[in-house]
């Protein structure tokens, strides 16, 4: 119990740390690469918890997928970012504040008091060969099924959304048209302009 | 493991619904006419043969499948046929306003399906999980929406605003649900709301999740303190698409509130009550003491919406049956206004210029007498003047607080309402007694000037007689 306390406490000091570190460090690309981290010390609470097939989830589609593609834009966009820290050492006090108070209050309403372990009695652990994968599947195509499909759709609706935002005609863009330019003639491009002859000095002048 | 298959049979309107989005995005492909009749034929004869299935299927009784995770009722029946209705009435209004705009695309209706779609699933969700994810559903689509005119810098304004604050909400009414799943272990309603009856009623961590349920409605709601998004998205967004945010979805959300406090809460009723006081009065007072300063009528109407929520709230928090039935009534009766109000704001619009000020309607009774009637008729029910529906809405409801013993409450709600009705009065005195700047003649479709007609007739017909109505609100709950 002692060394799975020891793992979870410095899983969740690194977890906090760097959910911290996202929201302040100056360079975006530090901010996503911490959320990486996040992501990883999370996948680890959740091994604890005998998550297995959520920890890898978590750590082959947001780490391995969704980051990735994060970091690609991030460092595609030109973000400026004096503008977005405009008002920061204004709004800080109120913030700072407002923060702590709720702070407070969930710490006071979701501690031991509540949650501790005379409240709720501890999940007995499951056994070697319960592969959670399975259980999962199981009630994802049974119980869950009507969610799992309305999922699904709201997957598609998000690839209708962002298509039909993106995909648009746009006129200043400027494109290649390789079929038009294999089909080009000569007579489109070369113009044949007659000018009368001039002699050399009317020309300098 | 032993599993039943579930029973498909209440859910078949949602699987039309759904099957017919999907073949009107495929068919679309190939419409080549620029009006896409086609697609719009389509799209509402969906609408049509839905509410058909939903009728035909209905029982008294309500019908639970899909193991506790899908309901089906006279409350999610009355309210998907009034989506139905709704969303037809958006998509008749709407194509001209669009066709001139260049937006008329096969995503607007597409997505329109689906919200609908989200819609329902929202109305006939019966766990935490089929409601959240029906909000999503029906969120997605509406944030792409508001975003349709890309080249609108207000508009994209708008849905920046919307996705980020809806984001926020959602994430706050999600954290609410972990906290009450944590207590009860159960994700279905019913069975949550059995152990928060058996549980103690002061319990804090209980209250602790409700209050942030009760933060997430009241942002999809839009609630005051919780309403700073939607003047904004209201006045940014295409009106079509205005007319869309402002109407159905209001009939989804009361939903949800039933779903999620009376049937899920009941035993915490003590609390949310206090809640819903506090943001039903300051919905009413706020909403109507800042809708005066607008000139624009997108927003005024905007800040009015947020007075009526207000309203609706008050019926919800008297917690007896009439109250529900009152505020279920209310919610109905306002999306009938609603359609009409924007619808009236589409009808004077016209390529290149919007109708979206309040000046824009001086002087319409010179250029339309019968439309300048039928917007009087809108306004004066908005203000609740007998006798048009707003009247007997308001009525039901502030008989349900003052049977509920909360007389102080009716009289503030009354005070604000008087308050409110300068601003709705100032648009019926704009089209009459003001001189016409704009003498364009107004151009509609006969569809859509036949609906809207007929929407604003209804809304007085609805109130002299609403006994009918109010006879389906009560049997409904």
């Amino acid at each position: 119990m002692a060394f799975e306390l020891i793992i979870f406490y410095i899983f969740s000091t690194i977890l906090v740390g760097s959910a911290l570190a996202v929201i302040t460090v100056r360079n975006p690309i530090y901010a996503a690469l911490f959320l990486v981290l996040a992501f990883f010390t999370c996948a680890g609470v959740w091994l604890l918890l005998e998550a297995e097939f959520l920890a890898i989830t978590l750590v082959l589609v947001y780490v391995g997928a969704v980051m990735v593609l994060f970091l690609f834009v991030v460092m595609m966009l030109d973000i400026n970012l004096a503008p977005l820290k405009e008002g920061f050492i204004r709004f800080l006090p109120v913030g700072v504040a407002v923060g702590v108070i709720i702070l407070i209050q969930m710490a006071m309403i979701l501690g031991p008091e509540n949650f501790g372990l005379e409240k709720f009695a501890m999940p007995v652990g499951q056994g070697e060969d319960y592969s959670n994968t399975k259980a999962l599947g199981r009630i994802l195509y049974t119980t869950y099924v009507y969610p799992f499909e309305i999922a699904a759709v709201i997957l598609l609706v998000a690839i209708i959304a962002a298509i039909s935002l993106t995909l648009r005609k746009r006129p200043d863009s400027k494109k290649q048209n390789v079929a038009d330019q294999v089909k080009v003639r000569r007579e489109d491009r070369v113009r044949l302009v007659k000018m009368p002859a001039t002699k050399k000095d009317e020309v300098q002048s | 493991m032993n599993f039943e298959v579930p029973n498909f049979t209440p859910a078949i309107p949602e699987m039309f619904v759904l099957g017919m989005a999907c073949v009107i995005l495929l068919l679309d492909l190939f419409v080549t006419d620029k009006g896409r009749v086609l697609t719009y034929i389509l799209s509402l004869a969906t609408l049509a043969i839905a509410a058909v299935l939903t009728i035909t299927l209905h029982t008294p009784e309500p019908v639970y499948t899909f193991s506790g995770s899908y309901v089906a009722d006279p409350m999610s029946a009355l309210l998907k046929v009034f989506i139905y209705l709704t969303t037809a009435c958006v998509l008749i209004y709407s194509r001209d306003y669009l066709l001139q705009r260049d937006l008329l695309k096969g995503e607007f209706y597409v997505l329109t399906l689906f919200a609908v779609l989200g819609m329902m699933i929202m109305v006939s969700a019966h766990s935490f999980i089929t409601i959240y994810l029906g909000l999503e559903l029906l969120s997605l689509c509406l944030y792409a929406m508001v975003a349709l005119n890309r080249d609108s810098e207000v508009s994209t304004e708008a849905a920046m605003k919307y996705f980020i604050l809806g984001a926020l909400a959602s994430g706050l009414l999600l954290y609410g649900m972990s906290i009450l799943y944590g207590m009860t272990g159960s994700l279905d309603i019913a069975v949550v709301g059995e152990r928060v009856m058996e549980a103690d009623h002061d319990n804090i961590v209980l209250i602790f999740g409700l209050v942030f349920v009760i933060i997430g409605l009241a942002f999809k709601l839009g609630a005051v303190p919780f309403h700073m998004w939607i003047p904004d998205v209201y006045h940014g967004a295409p009106t079509p698409v205005t007319l869309f945010i402002g109407t159905a979805p209001k009939l989804a959300a009361f939903a949800m509130v039933m779903r999620m406090l009376v049937e899920g809460m009941q035993g915490l009723h003590v609390h949310w009550q206090e809640m819903l006081i506090i943001l039903a009065i300051l919905s009413i007072g706020i909403g109507n003491i800042i809708a005066i300063a607008q000139g624009n009528i997108k927003r005024m109407l905007a800040y009015s919406t947020i007075a009526h929520v207000g309203f609706i709230l008050l019926g919800v928090m008297t917690g007896t049956a009439f109250g529900y039935s009152a505020a279920m009534f209310y919610v109905i009766s306002y999306v009938i206004m609603g359609l009409g109000g924007f619808g009236m704001i589409i009808l004077l619009s016209r390529q290149g210029f919007e109708a979206d000020k309040i000046d824009d309607f001086k002087g319409l009774n010179d250029r339309s007498p019968w439309f300048a009637l039928m917007m009087m008729i809108l306004m004066l029910s908005m203000a609740g003047v007998p006798p048009a529906l707003g009247f007997y809405a308001k009525l039901a409801v502030l008989e349900s607080v003052v049977n509920a013993g909360f007389i102080w409450l009716a009289v503030l709600a009354v005070i604000f309402s008087v308050v409110g009705a300068f601003y709705y009065l100032r648009v019926i005195k704009v089209m009459y007694f003001d001189k016409a700047e704009d003498t364009n003649p107004i151009i509609a479709g006969s569809d859509m000037k036949i609906v809207l007609s007929l929407n604003s007739l209804a809304v007085l017909a609805l109130g002299i007689f609403p006994a009918g109505l109010m006879a389906l609100c009560m049997t409904a709950l």
